[in-house]
């Protein structure tokens, strides 16, 4: 008698299915390193987008060097030490801070030039000196905003002083979703991009390779288990290992860092399964192709998670980037994700930008998976 | 004899490291790719900004700051729109990063010398680029009400603000980001390299072969550490010659103290990835290993954001990473010839770290043989 | 007649890689079990994946139970079992996770799951380690535990992959057993094997080489060819090295071995031919040598149907300088050597010497302490205490001095495989402190040697395994060392190659080179001067391979095998213990 190829079968199936993650999920378990990267590093990345890097600049030690001693001169440097954007050091000369600056002591210098108060008196122009540490563009840009910000504010006062009363164009602000400005409320959902690529497909790429180098995965294709089947039994595990991941991380950052989470659940689940699409067949791909895991780490690194935290707008600007870049990161997909997640927390449910950023994302994990899928015949090559 | 034994060692390990094409491809291409588009991608610069405006008042003065504004290079695109709601929807879908809402009687007030006003939304979620648009959008309209209160007679003369950047006069800001990611480049690929040497070996069987052999502990130590080293300071050489000829960075400083400088940098980063290697049992923990300590090394570095912004508690955590040190030594010698004491004081916690981390796996080494 | 398991038709598979790797292979696989022989590199494991549908050929066609394995390999997987070499164990799951895992991969309904499991692990005397990670079994168990997930359903053909590398004796036994069993419920066993003694048990045997099926049938048919050709030379004791490489020059010799104090020959077939060999190989052998006739093995026809044995002569051991022979000091010696982990020893204080020029060998069930033994004479495991001393120097504090004494070989191929056979060769010759002018001469007498110029730039890990063997042995001798640590050298190595490798030991000890081996290959163990059986921690017998053969002797059994001495040497510590 033939005993009936049960390939076929769905109760067959589902219990394969079933058996292969199991292992995974034992697998995934037992290895200190997965959970290192799934556990460990979202709560480093949350913590240090939490607290430690932040592009908000807070106090920038400056040189402060007033040449002449006229109560006007006095008054504005007041104003400069007042200012809670700057750390004031006191000095006679600029020379005094030429080499801290190149040391990065102090990241600007500003002087009160000995002309200072007879050009106001004489109702000349008068000009305060700024230098700066140009070697951090950043901060530089910084420093010249807040000194021009202070003598603005200061020649405003004077000018309500004096008789005439100020005329002019008042620009009132409001920065929406983030009044506070805080920059880790928009960088958190970036980290959480930056997890769910690493265990999406760094993770899940040395998985497979390993499998290759071990030599289970012989073992597994000789048995009645199908190419789809060993995909999705892959697959499967490390996009709930991604989403637990992924929710740790907003747990840390909701109720551990305070950032509103102003959207709903169903659309950050509803981003993440779509960006976890592309993430683990782009992990797939790379095992499949490479089958070795120093190969395979090197290409998730460089064509996963850099572009994630590079391409992606969440640190840098993809309008400022040049044109060819612009359109290289067209093929990010947490390009796709990070402005949805920053809307989830911040803004709200937005559905006319989630859905075609969730289209998007489907579509490229729908590309990666084909190709994936071709790459992993059931066959030795 | 000594030198024979270190030296098989060192051209196996180099052998083992560029003989297969892949794995040259991927040691050699990647890098240098990363360096063209992530410089250019990584800028805090923010440019082509798109912008939408309500304009309510449609007087003389409305039009002349929507003028201004389309005239301003930074700005790509200046968009009227007819209603709140539509404001509303440019910024919640990030089609625009800022709205400016003029009042019907913007125009007028001006006009009778009454304080007009402007009101600028921004979006939040990307709250440092909208913070630096602020500042473009308020020193136009600023400008703007300057000129009428000037021409008006009102207003006492201004206080003007001359800037001079020192360094990098036009702050162009790949001056800051390659010298960066020359130090960051090297980390990643030096870091992964030596955390996978002895895990690899130990995977696949051969490092009992290395064990039984005359070599001693420290020669295979050395004999690890070394090659990545060499392939860091190709490395090194090719960004600089990119930094200088492709992105017209000037070299102010002495090269050869910055070679001298990342000797040890890539000794202590070597002596790191060993230290991983020796801990780890598999190839995958040395990898993932490698990667733990990479993406806190590279956000606590100044890299992105300045040490002195980190909270004060922080700060010192950030002693303990050579990506700290080398970034300063970088940029120092690029852009601002950093004087011999300076690069001397920050090249000798990079020692510091090298010597601990290489005993420290040197340590670990013998002890796997209990 | 039914059906045959297999059928094979004019199959041809090329790699792209110099010769094909089958050529026009026809042949059919019936009931019970077939053992599939053959040198490495013949096909065997590229045979076995065909009938598993992973591969397909480039000509001709498989059908496996009736299944074309090309349009129905679902079918195919789904009716059989299949062991590969390296078995895929997942070795951090548990001995129960890997059965739960294959057991629902194959679709074993839950209901049955308990009786299979109960009578798998009984059958395989796993039971006590269910909860074991499989990475923690040794090497026996693992493969029991393959084999036990290749027959969670019962398969209709079994296809198992050389199953007995690196297993000791007493599990190769079990795992004989427990396949016989199998084949008397009427499973069709394919059982590829470097073992020729288990050939010999096979129901029939397909003998392939370089891609060609040179024979097919039950193995007795292929015995037979050499019947009346083999012979044994007794009397040539201390010399049977030295015995052996003249004997083995002579003309009309096949093939010769060292079986304990005797010799072993295989003669060509006429009839003069076969006398005029007799009388050479007698002659060569000297006074006192006699020769008497033997029944025929199997190992016998194969080595003659590949055309012999691959002779005498060691250009290595003639190229050597002969060490001289300086005082009674033990060149290889433990010195109550014992080694714990927690609260388990894994060696209890063992002792041993080895003076220079012998052959010691470490037999031992998997498991049993004798790789620990092994490792901590080669320095790569400190004792607990007990020394170690290799040519003099303690291995502890004088450990680089030791080290650069003595030769290593690695039970799996351990060189560089990323790295080609000049620069594998040009690595150890370095690591050794050879330079200049020696470094020259030695790695060019060992590419000659070994015939490795053709190869030079090939990179290791694409060598075929016997041009692994010569190139790991290579490396292990290149810098002469005085002593020589052999870890199951010839695990998963064909009968010709095991040849040519001991060949090259044997001069080598002639030359005064002294050498510890680990094996599973009882014949191998015949080469050896003395043995240490190690069982549980402990050295349980030390003697010569004649003595420990005649320390089991029984009316019942007189001329035990070294097999049988193995067995009932085990048997009787089991028992002493339980007393």
């Amino acid at each position: 008698m033939t005993s009936a190829p049960n390939s076929t079968d769905r109760t067959g199936r589902l219990r394969r299915l079933w058996a292969l993650v199991r292992k995974e999920a034992l697998q995934i378990v037992r290895d200190p390193s997965s959970i290192l990267i799934a556990f460990v590093l979202p709560f480093i990345l949350v913590f240090l987008f939490g607290y430690g890097v932040s592009l908000d600049t807070t106090r920038t030690r400056i040189g402060l060097v007033v040449e002449e001693t006229t109560p006007s001169a006095q008054d504005l440097a007041a104003s400069f030490r007042a200012s809670r954007y700057f750390d004031v050091i006191d000095g006679h000369d600029r020379r005094e801070f030429e080499e801290a600056l190149v040391l990065g002591r102090v990241r600007g210098i500003v002087v009160i030039p000995s002309t200072f108060a007879a050009d106001l008196a004489g109702r000349r122009p008068a000009a305060i000196q700024v230098l700066v540490d140009g070697a951090e563009p950043n901060t530089a840009n910084f420093v010249q905003n807040y000194a021009r910000g202070v003598v603005a504010t200061w020649a405003a006062v004077r000018a309500s002083e004096s008789a005439s009363a100020p005329v002019g164009v008042a620009v009132e602000q409001r920065f929406w979703f983030n009044p506070e400005l805080a920059s880790r409320f928009f960088l958190v959902p970036g980290a959480i991009a930056i997890v769910m690529t690493l265990v999406g497909t760094l993770l899940t790429s040395l998985v497979i390779a390993r499998e290759w180098e071990r030599g289970t995965m012989e073992a597994l294709m000789a048995t009645p288990v199908s190419a789809a089947e060993l995909l999705i039994g892959k697959i499967l595990p490390y996009f709930v290992l991604a989403l637990g991941a992924m929710t740790l991380c907003v747990g840390l950052a909701v109720f551990l860092f305070g950032v509103p989470f102003r959207g709903s659940l169903v659309a950050l689940y509803a981003l993440s399964a779509a960006f976890l699409m592309p993430a683990l067949g782009q992990g797939l791909l790379i095992s499949a192709a490479t089958k070795n895991q120093f190969l395979a780490s090197q290409l998730a690194l460089m064509s996963g998670f850099l572009p994630a935290f590079l391409l992606s707008g969440f640190l840098f600007e993809i309008n400022s980037m040049p044109g060819p870049i612009q359109w290289l990161t067209m093929i990010v997909p947490a390009r796709y994700l990070i402005p949805s997640l920053q809307t989830v927390f911040l803004a709200g449910d937005i559905w006319s930008m989630f859905l075609p950023a969730i289209a998007v994302m489907a579509g490229m994990g729908f590309v990666l998976f084909v190709l994936a899928a071709r790459n992993t015949a059931k066959r030795i090559a | 004899m000594w030198w024979t034994r270190l030296k098989a060692l060192i051209v196996k390990e180099l052998l083992a490291l560029l003989r297969d094409p892949k794995a040259r491809l991927i040691l050699v291409g990647p890098p240098l790719v990363q360096l063209l588009v992530f410089s250019y991608a990584a800028t805090l610069d923010v440019t082509n900004i798109d912008l939408v405006v309500l304009d309510r008042d449609a007087g003389a003065a409305s039009r002349e700051l929507v003028q201004r504004l389309e005239g301003a290079p930074d700005f790509r695109s200046v968009v009227p729109v007819a209603g709140e709601a539509a404001l509303a929807a440019a910024i919640d879908r990030q089609e625009a990063i800022a709205a400016i809402s003029i009042g019907p009687t913007f125009s007028r007030d001006i006009a009778a010398g009454v304080p007009a006003k402007v009101q600028v939304i921004l979006d939040g979620r990307r709250s440092n680029a909208s913070q630096i648009v602020a500042g473009y959008i308020s020193r136009i309209v600023q400008g703007l009400g300057a000129e009428i209160a000037v021409s008006g007679g009102r207003a006492p003369p201004p206080v003007d603000v001359v800037a001079r950047n020192w360094f990098n006069p036009n702050l162009i800001y790949q001056w800051f980001m390659v010298p960066n990611l020359v130090a960051s480049i090297a980390l990643l690929i030096g870091l992964i390299v030596t955390a996978l040497s002895i895990a690899r070996e130990r995977e696949l069987g051969t490092f009992d072969q290395l064990m039984v052999s005359p070599l001693r502990t420290h020669e295979i130590l050395i004999g690890k550490v070394i090659p990545p080293m060499l392939v860091g300071s190709v490395h090194l050489t090719l960004y600089v010659l990119a930094a200088v000829l492709v992105f017209g960075i000037p070299l102010r400083g002495s090269l050869g103290l910055l070679y001298g400088s990342a000797l040890f940098y890539l000794l202590s980063v070597a002596g790191l990835g060993l230290f991983i290697s020796a801990l780890a049992a598999t190839q995958q923990q040395a990898i993932l290993g490698a990667f733990l300590l990479l993406v806190p090394a590279t956000l606590l570095s100044g890299f992105a954001t300045p040490i002195e912004n980190m909270p004060e508690w922080l700060q010192p955590v950030t002693i303990v990473n050579p990506l700290r040190y080398f970034l300063i030594i970088v940029r120092g010698v690029f852009l601002k010839d950093l004087p011999v004491a300076e690069i001397a004081a920050q090249t000798l916690p990079l020692a510091l770290i090298a010597a601990a981390t290489l005993t420290a796996a040197a340590w670990l080494f013998r002890r796997r043989l209990e | 007649m039914a059906e045959p398991v297999v059928r094979i038709e004019n199959v041809t598979l090329d790699f792209g890689q110099g010769a094909p790797a089958l050529r026009n292979v026809s042949g059919l696989v019936e009931g019970g079990i077939t053992g599939l022989v053959g040198p490495d590199g013949a096909g065997k494991t590229t045979l076995i994946r065909l009938m598993t549908g992973l591969l397909l050929p480039d000509e001709g066609r498989l059908s496996v139970l009736g299944f074309d394995t090309r349009s129905e390999a679902a079918a195919v997987q789904a009716a059989i079992g299949y062991m590969p070499q390296r078995f895929g164990l997942y070795e951090d799951l548990s001995v129960a996770e890997n059965l739960d895992l294959y057991a629902d991969l194959r679709g074993l309904p839950p209901a049955e799951r308990a009786e299979v499991f109960e009578r798998l692990l009984s059958f395989t005397d796993l039971k006590r380690f269910t909860g074991r990670l499989a990475g923690r079994l040794s090497g026996g168990m693992k493969q029991k535990l393959g084999l036990a997930c290749a027959l969670l359903t019962k398969p209709r053909l079994l296809l198992l992959d050389e199953p007995s590398v690196g297993v000791d004796p007493v599990s190769r036994r079990d795992l004989w057993a427990m396949v016989k069993e199998l084949a008397g419920e009427g499973i069709g066993v394919l059982w590829s094997t470097a073992y020729l003694d288990e050939a010999e048990a096979c129901d029939r045997v397909l003998l392939l080489n370089a891609g060609e099926l040179l024979f097919s049938g039950p193995p007795g048919d292929l015995t037979q060819q050499v019947d009346g050709r083999v012979f044994r030379l007794t009397g040539v004791g201390q010399g049977r090295r030295a015995v052996l490489a003249e004997v083995l020059g002579g003309r009309g010799i096949v093939d010769g071995v060292i079986q304990g104090e005797t010799i072993r020959l295989v003669v060509a077939g006429g009839a003069e031919e076969k006398d005029a060999a007799i009388t050479e190989a007698r002659s060569r052998a000297g006074e006192g040598a006699e020769v008497r006739p033997t029944p025929p093995r199997f190992e016998d026809a194969f080595i003659d149907m590949l055309g012999g044995g691959p002779g005498g002569r060691s250009q290595l051991a003639e190229a050597s300088p002969m060490r001289a022979a300086g005082g009674d000091e033990a060149v290889i010696e433990a010195r109550g050597l014992t080694k714990r982990f927690g609260d388990f020893t894994a060696a209890d204080d063992i002792s041993f010497s080895i003076p220079r020029g012998q052959i010691f060998g470490l037999l031992g069930p998997n498991g049993a302490g004798k790789s620990t033994t092994f490792k901590m004479l080669c320095g790569l495991l400190k004792p607990t205490s007990g020394e170690g001393r290799v040519a003099g120097f303690d291995l502890r504090r004088k450990s680089a001095e030791a080290r650069n004494q003595l030769g290593y070989m690695a039970q799996k191929f351990s060189l560089y495989g990323d790295l080609s056979v000049d620069q594998n060769l040009a690595f150890f010759a370095g690591a050794y402190g050879l330079g200049g002018a020696r470094r020259h001469e030695r790695t060019a007498l060992m590419k000659e040697v070994f015939a490795l110029s053709p190869h030079a730039g090939m990179s290791a890990k694409d060598l075929p395994l016997g041009l692994k063997q010569r190139l790991a042995l290579a490396c292990a001798v290149m810098h002469d060392p005085a002593a020589l640590f052999l870890d199951e050298p010839t695990s998963g190595v064909d009968p010709v190659t095991r040849r040519e490798f001991w060949t090259h030991i044997n001069g080598l000890v002639e030359k005064g080179v002294t050498v510890l081996v680990t094996t599973h290959f009882m014949d191998e163990a015949e080469y050896c001067d003395r043995i240490a059986l190690i069982y549980r921690g402990r050295a349980i017998a030390l003697g010569s391979p004649d003595e420990l053969r005649a320390s089991v002797a029984s009316p019942e059994r007189p001329d035990p095998t070294m097999e049988d001495a193995f067995i009932a040497l085990i048997e009787r510590s089991r028992l002493a213990e339980a007393a």
